[in-house]
């Protein structure tokens, strides 16, 4: 630690070209951080999904809906230990800008099929008691600042009530996640309520979610349920959640794989940058590396000694840089679209680990070649060249 | 830390040859030099005479071709790299003719350099470069950068830099090649006063006929040999 001067002083010859190097391994970073905050917020589905979950729709789209009654007929498929099931509603609040997920679900089975949700034991039996009660999530809750007790009144732009007017739901819980990644931008509500209410389409669902025993077997359950009703006139096709997402996740490209590639490409510029930056520095003083040596300074100490400054650059760099890319992630993280479109909008922990080790790994590799070269300096030539 | 005959330096038959490219340059040859403890040697010879060749073989900062050199009783020219790095810092002291200060340094800094190899706490370099810098008058000049310091102030912060580990010897490369005269007189006096009060062994290179008469000793190097009077 003594010699942390030295490298401090070194890095402060040349302020300008010190700046420059740490503000483009910090807009790197800062790019890190943003692409990391997107390609989850993309992908985020995908992390979100249970492998013990599947999800069972009409075989055509989304859009069409299935009967109640396959509910019965699945429930007797060996492998399958649970069943819920929901339907698009799209509700809206107040403006059309405000659409958000909203779906009528039966609270019994909604709750067991979903451990995620976390629910107070109180707000539950509330949810039970109360059938045009309504459960929200955190962000959702705080997006509209409802509370406990709140009357919400939500038009459909799918499902019209038989009154004509709009759905009014009364906020019985609030929920939170059992992880950073469960969404808890969700509103649901009574089926039953829903069902009876509606002006047409009673006894459809718009799509099943269905628990498997054993996460090994889920591709056969899969298969079974959709054997169950082929050549019905409402074909089924089930997949696990997963695979359903990375569908998605497909549709607008492999986000992962350019993300990685734009990545690579930045970070490779920033090693030559800061490479330059630090042949160059070790170039413009032979001599005084020399001096270092010939006052006693091992070979490998001198090495340590041009190392350290660059791993000073990157680490500083990078830590700098991954700091402001959360709080821009974080800001944006606040704003209406993005709470909109993506639920999961942050940058995941893991990534901000493989950013710190990224900024050591940057650290080394742009300046192990100099001070290698540092290091085999030959002492008595060193300190023949006049500085 | 001397042999028991009092000779300090011992350079037996070294031969140095430098390459550049296909020719061979051979600067030592079958050179001999003894040291006594206590010296004060001036090191006079034409301009690529080998001078700085020999002191720099007697630092330990390169090896000869052939020949052995022993200091205070220790074969330096069989040490590897990593010991000699170590003997280097805890014997030699180095005085350069251009200072060789590092210029993003302040002096006190660019003193206590040597002492960071050592395992004295922070309070007792601070401490020894005090003196140091005491010692050669510079104390007031402490936190000032090499550039706010003149030629023969520089030369007195490289002075306070090669004692502050109080090696057993000092080599000066031609001290004062760089300075007036007036600078030049206070370093050659700093020089003698630390040969004269605290016994300090000192081999100095110079052109200078008044550098050399402030030393105990002169020899002359010429084609590869030491002489004790100036050859014609
Ligand atoms: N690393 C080296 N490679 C090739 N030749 C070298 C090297 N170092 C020194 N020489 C040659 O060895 C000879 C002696 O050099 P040295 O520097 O010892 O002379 P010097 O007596 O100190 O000269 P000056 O008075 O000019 O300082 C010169 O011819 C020089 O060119
Ligand atoms: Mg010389």
């Amino acid at each position: 630690m003594k010699f942390l001067f030295l490298i401090w002083s070194n890095l402060k010859r040349k302020k300008l070209r010190t700046i420059l190097t740490l503000l483009s391994v910090l807009v790197a970073f800062v790019l890190f951080s943003l692409l990391s905050a997107l390609k989850l917020a993309l992908a985020g589905g995908v992390v979100m999904a249970d492998a013990n979950r599947l999800i069972v729709r009409h075989r055509v789209s989304f859009i069409q809906p299935l009967p109640y009654a396959y509910m019965v007929r699945m429930a007797r498929i060996p492998g399958v230990s649970a069943i819920s099931h929901t339907t698009w509603f799209g509700g809206i609040y107040q403006d059309p800008k405000n659409q958000f997920g909203t779906f009528p679900v039966e609270p019994d089975l909604f709750l067991p099929m979903n451990p995620e949700i976390i629910l107070p034991q109180s707000q539950k039996e509330a949810w039970l008691k109360t059938r045009t009660g309504a459960i929200v999530g955190r962000r959702l809750a705080e997006r509209f600042k409802w509370k406990i007790g709140d009357r919400v009144p939500l038009t459909s732009p799918f499902v019209q009530s038989k009154s004509g007017g709009a759905w009014e739901f009364d906020i019985v819980g609030i929920y939170d996640g059992a992880k950073k990644t469960t969404d808890t931008s969700g509103f649901f509500f009574r089926y039953d309520y829903f069902d009876e209410a509606r002006s047409y389409g009673t006894g459809l669902v718009g799509w099943y979610q269905v628990r498997v025993n054993d996460p090994k077997q889920a591709m056969e359950v899969a298969a079974a349920i959709d054997a169950e009703f082929a050549n019905s006139p409402a074909e089924t096709k089930a997949e696990t959640e997963g695979a359903m997402f990375q569908g998605f996740a497909q549709q607008i490209g492999d986000i992962g794989t350019i993300v990685t590639a734009i990545l690579g490409a930045v970070f490779f510029t920033i090693l030559l940058v800061a490479g330059n930056t630090m042949a160059q520095s070790v170039r413009e003083r032979t001599q005084e590396l020399g001096v270092l040596k010939a006052v006693g300074f091992t070979n490998e100490l001198v090495l340590g000694v041009v190392l350290g400054e660059s791993l000073v650059i990157s680490v500083l760099g990078g830590l700098a840089g991954l700091a402001f890319g959360w709080l821009v992630v974080t800001g944006l993280g606040q704003a209406g679209f993005i709470r909109q479109y993506f639920p999961l909008f942050f940058i995941p922990e893991r990534d901000l680990i493989i950013g710190a080790v990224l900024a050591l790994a940057l650290g080394f590799v742009a300046g192990i070649l100099p001070a290698l070269q540092a290091m085999r300096l030959r002492l008595a030539e060193a300190l023949r060249r006049e500085g | 830390m001397s042999t028991s005959d009092g000779v300090l330096v011992r350079v037996k038959d070294v031969e140095k040859v430098f390459h550049r490219g296909s020719e061979e340059i051979h600067v030592l040859s079958g050179l001999n030099l003894e040291v006594p403890k206590g010296e004060f040697l001036a090191l006079m010879g034409p301009s690529g005479s080998g001078k700085s060749t020999l002191l720099n073989l007697m630092g330990g900062l390169d090896r000869a071709t052939n020949g052995t050199v022993e200091i205070g009783g220790e074969r330096i020219d069989e040490m590897s790299d990593r010991q000699l790095a170590a003997w280097r810092a805890r014997h030699v002291g180095l005085v350069f003719q251009f200072y060789n200060l590092l210029p993003v340094l302040t002096a006190e800094r660019n003193v206590e350099l040597p002492l960071l190899l050592t395992p004295l706490s922070k309070a007792e370099r601070r401490q020894h470069v005090e003196t140091a810098l005491t010692a050669v008058g510079l104390n007031q000049r402490s936190r000032h950068y090499p550039r706010q310091l003149s030629g023969g102030e520089q030369q007195r912060v490289g002075i306070a830099r090669a004692i502050i580990t109080d090696p057993t010897i000092l080599l000066c490369d031609e001290p004062t090649g760089d300075l007036d005269r007036k600078s030049g007189d206070e370093i050659l006096g700093l020089l003698q006063a630390l040969n004269r009060e605290h016994g300090k062994t000192i081999v100095m290179v110079t052109h200078d006929p008044h550098a050399s008469a402030r030393a105990k000793r002169t020899v002359y190097l010429d084609k590869g040999q030491l002489f004790k009077e100036k050859p014609e």
